[in-house]
C-alpha cells in the first residue's frame, strides 16, 4: 500500500481574463479512491485538475492536499516558489501528450528527478529508475529514446516517471486521449494496478469504461460547474441532472456502431 | 586572357588573410553567442525595463547595416576618448550585430517546445534553474543549430565589411593584390573560391552536428 493524500476543493474560481473557467467548484477527493473528472471538452475538467498541483493558478477559494492549502500561505497571498516545490514533490502528474523529454532516454527520463528532486545519486537513480520500468512492463526498453517507443511505452513511462518519486497523489490529465484505440489497454491496466495499490488518483477522462469500473466516485463538470458528484453507477445509470444525460447520450452515440 | 598562373598564386596571400576572415568571424559569433544569450535572457524577462532593452538593442542592430555600424563605432570611439585598435572595434562590432540575431534565434528555439516539457519538470518540483539546464537549454540549442550555422556563414560573408577600417582580411588582402598585380578577375575569383571553401566546411559542420544531436 502507498501512502495517500486527500484533496479538498472549496469555492473554487478561476479565470481566463474575463471568461470564467472553473465557477465555484468544491470537491472532496478522499485518500487512496480513484476520482474521474469527465465532462464536454471545454468544461473546465483538465483546469480544475492543474490547479491541485498549481500548475494553473486559482484565484478564490481553497485547494488542501492533506489539509495544506497549495499555492497560497493565506487568500490572495502566494506561496513561496520553494514551498510549492516542496509540495509539488508528493503530487505526480500524467499528460495527454506524455512530455517525456526527447533528448533523455526512458531510463534516463524516470532517473532525472530522482538525481535533480530526490537527491539521489545517478547510479542508484538509474536503478530505480529501471525498476519502476520494469513494473509498467518496458524492463527491455529502458535505453530506448521517446521517439523509439509506441504511444503506450510513453504514456507508461511517464507514469513510471511520476511514480517513481513516490507520490502520495497522482493527477492524469487525459492520459489515453492522445494514443491510438489498441494502445489505450495498456495505459489503463497500469493506471488499475496503482488504483489497487491504494494511490489517491484523479483522473480526467473520456474513458467511461475507466470511469464506470474502477472510479469509486465521478465528478461531472460542464461550463466551468461541478454539476454533480456521485457513484460512477449513480452518474451512468441514474443520472440526476439532464446535462449528464445528454453529455452520455452523445458519447453513446458516438461510440455505438 | 585569364591567367591561370596569376589565379593559383593568389590563394597564399588571401588563404594567409583568411586568419583575419576567421578571427573576426570566429570570435564575433563566440563572443556572439554570449552577449545574444543574455539579450535572449532579458527579452523573456519578467522585467519590463529588460525586455525594453533587449527590443531596442534587436531593433537598432537588425535596423542599421552593419557597414555603417562599424563605421559609426570606428569613428565614435576616439571622439568620445576611447582609443581601440581596428581589430577589436571590427570584432567587437561583429559580435554585437551577431548577438542581436542569436538572442532571436534563441528566443524562437525556446519558444519553439512544446509548453508540457518545462511543464512536466515543474510538475515533479524541479528547481527553476534545474528546468532550465536539463529540459529546455539542451533541446533549445539542437534545434536552433542549424540556424546557428546559417548565421555564422552569414558572419563569415560580413566579414569582409571590416576591411573599410583597415583589416587585412581576405577582401582586403584581395584588393591589394588585384592592384599590385592588375589581374582583378584572377585574385576575386581566388577569393571567392577561399570564402567559398570555408563556408562549405561549415556547412558541412553544421549537417555532421544536427544529425549527431538529431534524437
Amino acid at each position: 500500500m502507498v501512502q495517500a493524500s486527500s484533496v479538498e476543493v472549496r469555492n473554487v474560481d478561476k479565470f481566463y481574463g474575463p471568461f470564467q473557467a472553473l465557477k465555484n467548484v468544491s470537491l472532496s477527493i478522499p485518500a487512496g479512491k480513484v476520482t474521474c473528472l469527465i465532462g464536454p471538452s471545454g468544461s473546465g475538467k483538465s483546469t480544475l485538475l492543474r490547479c491541485m498541483n498549481f500548475l494553473e493558478e486559482y484565484d478564490r477559494g481553497e485547494i488542501r492536499i492533506d489539509g495544506k492549502l497549495i499555492g497560497y500561505d493565506a487568500p490572495g497571498r502566494k506561496m513561496s516558489a520553494r514551498n510549492l516545490r516542496q509540495m509539488r514533490r508528493s503530487i505526480g502528474m500524467v499528460f495527454q501528450q506524455f512530455n517525456l523529454w526527447p533528448h533523455m532516454t526512458a531510463q534516463e527520463n524516470v532517473a532525472e528527478g530522482l538525481v535533480r528532486v530526490r537527491g539521489m545519486s545517478k547510479p542508484e537513480a538509474m536503478a530505480r529508475a529501471a525498476t519502476e520500468l520494469g513494473k509498467v512492463g518496458l524492463a527491455d526498453k529502458l535505453g530506448n529514446y521517446p521517439s523509439r517507443l509506441s504511444g503506450g511505452q510513453q504514456q507508461r513511462v511517464a507514469i513510471a516517471r511520476a511514480v517513481a518519486m513516490e507520490p502520495k497523489l497522482m493527477l492524469f490529465d487525459e492520459p489515453t486521449s492522445a494514443l491510438d484505440p489498441e494502445l489505450v489497454g495498456e495505459v489503463l491496466n497500469v493506471m488499475k494496478a496503482l488504483a489497487a495499490a491504494g494511490m489517491t488518483m484523479v483522473v480526467v477522462t473520456h474513458e467511461m469504461g475507466f470511469a464506470a469500473h474502477v472510479a469509486d466516485q465521478v465528478a461531472f463538470l460542464e461550463k466551468g460547474e461541478l454539476v454533480a458528484v456521485d457513484s460512477p453507477a449513480g452518474i451512468f445509470h441514474a443520472p440526476k441532472d439532464e446535462r449528464i444525460w445528454n453529455f452520455l447520450r452523445t458519447y453513446n452515440e458516438r461510440n455505438s456502431f | 586572357m585569364f591567367s591561370s598562373k596569376i589565379f593559383l598564386e593568389s590563394f597564399e596571400p588571401l588563404m594567409w588573410a583568411a586568419r583575419y576572415t576567421l578571427l573576426v568571424s570566429g570570435l564575433g559569433i563566440a563572443v556572439g553567442l554570449v552577449i545574444g544569450a543574455l539579450i535572449c535572457m532579458a527579452s523573456m524577462s519578467k522585467s519590463g525595463f529588460l525586455r525594453g532593452f533587449a527590443a531596442v538593442w534587436v531593433s537598432y542592430l537588425r535596423g542599421v547595416p552593419m557597414l555603417v555600424q562599424l563605421l559609426v563605432v570606428y569613428y565614435l570611439l576616439p571622439v568620445i576618448g576611447i582609443d581601440v585598435p581596428a581589430i577589436v572595434a571590427a570584432v567587437g562590432t561583429t559580435a554585437i550585430v551577431a548577438s542581436a540575431y542569436i538572442s532571436e534565434i534563441w528566443r524562437g528555439a525556446i519558444n519553439a517546445l512544446p509548453k508540457g516539457q518545462a511543464e512536466a519538470a515543474v510538475a515533479i518540483g524541479m528547481a527553476p534553474g534545474d528546468v532550465w539546464r536539463r529540459v529546455v537549454l539542451p533541446q533549445a540549442v539542437s534545434l536552433s543549430l542549424p540556424a546557428l550555422i546559417n548565421e555564422l556563414i552569414l558572419l563569415v560573408k560580413a566579414s569582409s565589411l571590416v576591411s573599410v577600417v583597415g583589416i587585412m582580411e581576405i577582401t582586403r588582402a584581395s584588393q591589394a593584390q588585384a592592384g599590385s598585380t592588375f589581374r582583378p578577375l584572377e585574385v576575386y575569383l581566388a577569393a571567392a573560391c577561399v570564402y567559398l571553401a570555408i563556408n562549405l566546411c561549415l556547412a558541412a559542420l553544421g549537417r555532421y552536428l544536427e544529425h549527431r544531436m538529431a534524437v
